[in-house]
This record gives structure tokens, C-alpha cells and sequence, in this order.
């Protein structure tokens, strides 16, 4: 259309420059998939697969005998045991092959035959001893009531939204700039934008404000799927959270812009990409506590650009803390993120 | 435009340029001095140093000697004000596949701090069309003419084409050729690297023939090949039946030869007079009992100047 051509408005170098990467990422299909919809999924099948389950009834048998039935009505009604009556050779076949935890015999008192090696046996045994001789009319002294830990906030799934938000936000950060970068340079762009001539500080600027453009709808659309649909609480504030958010971003953008500093090849920068982020994916507590690791790892674990971003963000949603509270997670962010794009200028191969 | 004052310097001047990668010298002492408003262009073989000359000469390379002034201004920092009156075009520029054809244009124009609009410069190369097309969505030569739009969009003094043609069908070549003497004539000074003989002879005001990083002929293309001496080129190969070889005094004695080169099996004579070298030529060869396996002529072209400077073609130097 002609006319749209005539009324096309040249804006500042520096909006162009990030309306073109804007619009390159938008226009990409699968970065689109990666950077929204895979986080939200990861969430949504790894919250499913981990999900809170009341623990599994523990199987008992009863030896057929005269009193059977009045033992099997008094099993039935505690809830943590599944009772069920079998003939004594083959309940013993079931002890022995696990499919029953334990057997009470058919004497009078009865016996209970267990497994003293599994736990299951142990946990089944005061079940049973207590519901026969409540049943048998036993006089409990007193009640004691059990507050089961399943409230928002505690579970798995929650523990598990802020680490793949920071995954993310490092993933598309170090990607998104990196993968930009290099492209440009070898298809000879870069060194023709220069000859343009962009300003250099605009180029690289243009990346950043590109990425931070793209973080809102990206960390957006995997809380409100946390939040809507799996009821992962944001306790503390959420002008915190996003600042958190654009720290990491900026960080993990310069690390990205460090990354691609030199290589020249997708091959070449792939390589470098997977070198940083996989020891972050093991050691930086997105799926699991760092604490799993070793006190004499405990440094290097806890210097990472990741562990401080994902500690920081835990921090804010599930606990409510404010900036004091995360103030070292966010120098660590801030000085990989200054060390990293300082490093990067330097480096910078232009051609 | 410019001040009167600016314009009496050359539009562009080298003195002494070296170049080296490691143990191979890629510019090897090379001057150069193209006037305002002047079509210059360098025609080389692949590998000659145009490439990297005119890498030098944008600024975004730096030699080990050498001076070089472009529009009377030295390269220092980044150059944005001395880019801004250049427009640049790289061997093979590749443009982010999913922008459209105006955005390329407007992220270009907004470099520049004055220049073309969109649609102009869209006009200029014919591409108005396919202003709202993604990238991905062009020929070779549509892209190729993108790319020349953006090097026109800041509407430059001096505009850098670095074998604008390469890799191009005959349509989009004479496409590109017609973009190149439309800036001609609107007085543009154009500086373009070639290896298409043609190509310089109908665009170039001036040539400089480089090889091997150095200029070994200079001039106009009528010139250089005037100094042949001769107007047509004889091209032949013969096989002997006696095993009896040619001999190039021989050769060099029939009437109106100015020159003989030999390459492998073929030879080629510069003559005066085709009509005269040709009877004279197959006569020897009868007598020789050598039989003609083939035989052409040609008017001399920049490409004989070469061969005659280098014992080599263009094409396969």
C-alpha cells in the first residue's frame, strides 16, 4: 500500500531500533512458544505431577475366624487404613509379596504379623491397635488435633513458580540479546548498522529496552497462570516483585550481551549459552533447595547470578519480604549484571 | 549543498594504504583519488583487496599505513558526523527476515539526519510495491535493491557499492546498473568495487584495475584499453599433428599483432586489423600442421587490459 508508505513516521534511532527487535520477536512464533506458553506449562504439569495428596491408606488384612467381621467394621472406620479379609494362608502371601502391610490373625486377642523393615508395617500397627480397642471399648484420655501443612503458600508448586520465573527470565534474557546479536553479526548487519551509522551505546541499548519491553507480558502471563490456577500466593509487594524482575532481566541481559560479545557463528554461541546456563539449571535451586548441595559448595551455589534472583524472588511472593530483606540477592544481580555488560563493551566484536 | 570550499577537495583520497591479516597482505600500498561527483570504480579479481580497501575507506576498518581523507575529513572516533554524508552498502547486508520492507527503510532513515522519505527512497530502487512485504518474502535482487535504498536513504554525498551486482540475473543487474546512473546524474559521487569487466565500462567514469592489493592500471575505460594498442583480441588453440609448438615471436610477427598472451593451451593476440591477422594466422598454422580447435575475436575490452597486465583472466585469477 502506497499510501502507508508515504505516511510512514521515522521515529528516534533508539525506538527504532527496539520497535525492530520488538516486532522481529513478536513476528517469531516458536521464540513466542518458549518465552510464554513453555514456562506456563512447566508449571502447570510439574504443580500437577507434585500436587498435595493426603497419604495412601495403608492395606491391612484380616485372617478369616469368628470375630472377622467385627474387626474388619472397627479397620473400616479409621481413615488411614484400608482393611480387607482373606483366608490366613493367602493374607500371609500377601504380607510376604508387600501388598498388605500387616495381618491380624483370627486368635483372641488377635496377633499382628509385620514386616519390622517397612515403615508401612510400623505406621499400619497403631492404626490397627487403635481402632480394635476403641472398638473393644477403650476410653481415649484425651483428643489431640492434627493441622495437616497444605495451605497455599507451602506446597511444592509454590516453591516451584518463582524458580521457573527466574529460569525464564534468564533463559530469554541471555537467548532473546544473544541469539540477536549473532545473527546480525554474521549476516553482516551489525557492521552495516554501524556504517549507518547507529550510535553503538543505541544498538546495544536498543536490546536491553527490547527485553524489558517483553518482560512485563512474559513474567505476567506465568504468575496470573500461578495465581489463577494454582493458587500460588504474591505476599509481599508487587512494585518489589517487578523490580526484582527488571533486575534480573538487566542482569541476565548482560550476561547474554557477554556471551555474544565475540562469536561469530549460532554454532559458536549455542555452546557458550549452554556453558553458562546449565550449571545454573542444576545448582541454582529452580527445581529443588539449594540446600541439597554441600556447606562447601555453599559459596560458588550462592554467588550465582540464578540462586540470587530465584532466592529473591521466593522471597518477596511466598515470605512478603521488602527490599531489606533481599538486599543481597539484589547487589549480587546487580554486580553480575555491571561486571557482565562492562565486560561485554569491551569485548565487543562489531564485524 | 555543501560549501563550495569542501567541494574543491577530492570527494575521496588514499595515499600508502597497507592492509596485512597475519602473513598475508590484503592492500599493499595502494593510492587512490576520486573526484566529486565522479562514477570510480575498482576492478579486480575476488581476493584483489577491493573489499577491504573499501572496508578502510568506510572507516570500519583500520589500516597498518597508510592516509586516507573522505570528503576532506580523516577518520577519528566513531565518525557519526562524516557517516551521516556516506551511504555504505556491504557485499551482502543480511536484513532481519521477518521485517517489513518500509520498517528496514525507516530504522535506516532514522540514522541519518537528513535524507530521502520512506516512499522515496523506495522509489528510487523501484521497490515501492513491496513496502508492507517481510523481508523473507524477496528475490536476491529485491533484497539486493533494499539494500542499495538504505545505502541512498540519509541521500549521501558519496555512496560506497561493494560489487552491487554479485550473485545478481541479468534483469536485476541492469536494474541496479539504472540506480547507479540515476545517482549519476543527480552528481552523487559513486565509488563501487566490480569484478564484472562490463559492469565498470558501462557505469565507471574511471577505473582502477587492482591486483593482488595494488593499483596496476588507472584511468577511463576507453583509456585502458587504448593502451592496448590494438582494438580486437584473436583467441585460439591449435593441436599439432608433428608435436611441432607454436612460438610466440612467430606469432608476434604476423601483421597488425600488438600483443600474444598464452594461457595453458589457449592463446590470444591483440591486432590492429582482424581481417589481416586472421589469413596470416591460419596460414601459419597450415604450414605448421597444426589444426584449429578453436577460434574467436572480440573488440578489446577492460578484461584484456587485465590479462595483458597479469597473464590471468578476471574470472579465474
Amino acid at each position: 500500500m502506497p499510501e502507508a508508505v508515504d505516511a510512514y513516521r521515522v521515529r528516534s534511532p533508539l525506538t527504532e531500533l527496539t520497535l525492530a527487535r520488538f516486532r522481529e520477536m513478536v513476528r517469531e512464533p516458536e521464540a513466542l512458544f518458549w518465552v510464554f506458553v513453555f514456562p506456563v506449562l512447566m508449571a502447570g504439569i510439574l504443580g500437577l505431577a507434585f500436587r498435595s495428596r493426603p497419604p495412601e491408606a495403608i492395606p491391612v488384612a484380616v485372617v478369616e475366624g469368628p470375630r472377622a467381621e467385627e474387626r474388619l467394621a472397627a479397620l473400616s472406620s479409621a481413615p488411614e487404613l484400608e482393611p480387607r479379609k482373606l483366608p490366613a494362608a493367602e493374607a500371609r502371601r500377601a504380607l510376604a509379596r508387600g501388598k498388605v502391610a500387616l495381618v491380624v490373625t483370627a486368635d483372641d486377642p488377635p496377633d499382628y504379623v509385620l514386616d519390622p523393615t517397612r515403615p508401612e508395617g510400623l505406621t499400619g500397627r497403631q492404626g490397627v491397635e487403635a481402632a480394635l480397642q476403641r472398638a473393644a471399648g477403650r476410653q481415649d484420655v484425651f483428643t489431640a488435633d492434627v493441622v495437616e501443612l497444605t495451605e497455599p503458600g507451602s506446597r511444592y508448586v509454590d516453591f516451584l513458580v518463582p524458580g521457573l520465573l527466574g529460569m525464564n527470565l534468564m533463559g530469554t534474557g541471555m537467548w532473546g540479546i544473544g541469539f540477536s546479536l549473532v545473527v546480525a553479526r554474521n549476516g553482516n548487519l551489525l557492521k552495516r548498522l554501524v556504517a549507518a551509522p547507529a550510535r553503538r551505546s543505541h544498538l546495544l541499548g536498543a536490546q536491553l529496552l527490547s527485553r524489558l519491553a517483553f518482560l512485563v507480558p512474559e513474567a505476567g502471563a506465568l504468575l496470573l497462570f500461578a495465581w489463577l490456577v494454582m493458587g500460588v500466593p504474591l505476599r509481599g509487594s508487587l512494585v518489589v516483585l517487578i523490580g526484582v524482575s527488571i533486575m534480573g532481566a538487566l542482569a541476565f541481559s548482560g550476561l547474554g550481551l557477554l556471551t555474544a560479545a565475540r562469536p561469530r557463528t549460532i554454532e559458536g554461541v549455542s555452546g557458550l549459552m549452554n556453558l553458562v546456563m546449565v550449571p545454573m539449571w542444576i545448582f541454582s535451586g529452580t527445581f529443588f533447595s539449594t540446600d541439597r548441595f554441600p556447606v562447601w559448595m555453599q559459596p560458588f551455589v550462592q554467588g550465582l547470578p540464578l540462586t540470587a534472583l530465584n532466592d529473591a524472588l521466593r522471597a518477596v511472593m511466598l515470605d512478603g519480604a521488602g527490599v531489606p530483606v533481599i538486599a543481597g540477592e539484589l547487589l549480587i544481580l546487580g554486580a553480575w549484571g555491571l561486571v557482565a555488560f562492562a565486560a561485554a563493551l569491551k569485548l565487543f566484536r562489531w564485524q | 549543498m555543501s560549501a563550495p570550499a569542501a567541494t574543491s577537495t577530492p570527494a575521496l583520497r588514499c595515499h600508502g594504504l597497507v592492509k596485512r591479516y597475519g602473513d598475508v597482505v590484503a592492500v599493499a600500498g595502494l593510492d587512490l583519488e576520486v573526484a566529486r561527483g565522479e562514477c570510480f570504480g575498482l576492478l579486480g579479481p575476488n581476493g584483489a583487496g577491493k573489499t577491504t580497501t573499501v572496508e578502510i575507506l568506510e572507516g570500519l576498518n583500520a589500516p597498518d599505513a597508510g592516509d586516507v581523507e573522505v570528503l576532506g575529513e580523516r577518520w577519528q572516533g566513531d565518525g557519526l558526523s562524516l557517516r551521516s554524508r556516506l551511504g555504505v552498502q556491504l557485499q551482502e547486508t543480511k536484513f532481519p527476515d521477518k521485517l517489513k520492507v518500509r520498517e528496514v527503510l525507516g530504522l535506516f532513515r532514522s540514522f541519518y539526519p537528513r535524507g530521502l522519505s520512506v516512499g522515496e527512497a523506495l522509489a528510487t530502487v523501484e521497490l515501492r510495491e513491496k513496502a508492507g512485504a517481510q523481508v523473507r518474502t524477496l528475490s536476491g535482487g529485491q533484497k539486493q535493491r533494499l539494500s542499495l535504498a538504505c545505502a541512498l536513504v540519509g541521500d549521501p554525498e558519496l555512496v560506497f557499492l561493494d560489487e552491487p551486482t554479485t550473485g545478481l540475473d541479468p534483469q536485476s543487474r541492469r536494474q541496479a546498473w539504472e540506480i547507479v546512473e540515476g545517482l549519476k546524474a543527480r552528481g552523487r559521487t559513486v565509488l563501487l568495487t566490480t569484478h564484472y569487466m562490463e559492469e565498470a565500462a558501462r557505469l565507471c567514469d574511471r577505473v582502477a584495475i587492482v591486483d593482488r592489493g595494488k593499483v596496476i592500471a588507472l584511468g577511463t575505460p576507453r583509456e585502458l584499453v587504448a593502451s592496448l594498442g590494438a582494438e580486437h583480441v584473436v583467441e585460439f588453440s591449435a593441436e599439432s599433428r608433428d608435436g611441432v609448438g607454436l612460438d610466440e615471436t612467430a606469432l608476434g610477427a604476423l601483421p597488425t599483432v600488438e600483443g600474444v598472451a598464452r594461457e595453458a593451451e589457449a592463446w590470444r593476440l591483440t591486432v590492429r586489423e582482424v581481417h589481416r591477422a586472421v589469413p596470416a594466422l591460419l596460414a601459419m598454422l597450415a604450414e605448421l600442421g597444426a589444426e584449429p580447435t578453436h577460434l574467436t575475436t572480440h573488440h578489446a575490452t577492460l578484461e584484456d587490459v587485465f590479462v595483458a597486465l597479469t597473464g590471468r583472466s578476471l574470472r579465474d585469477a
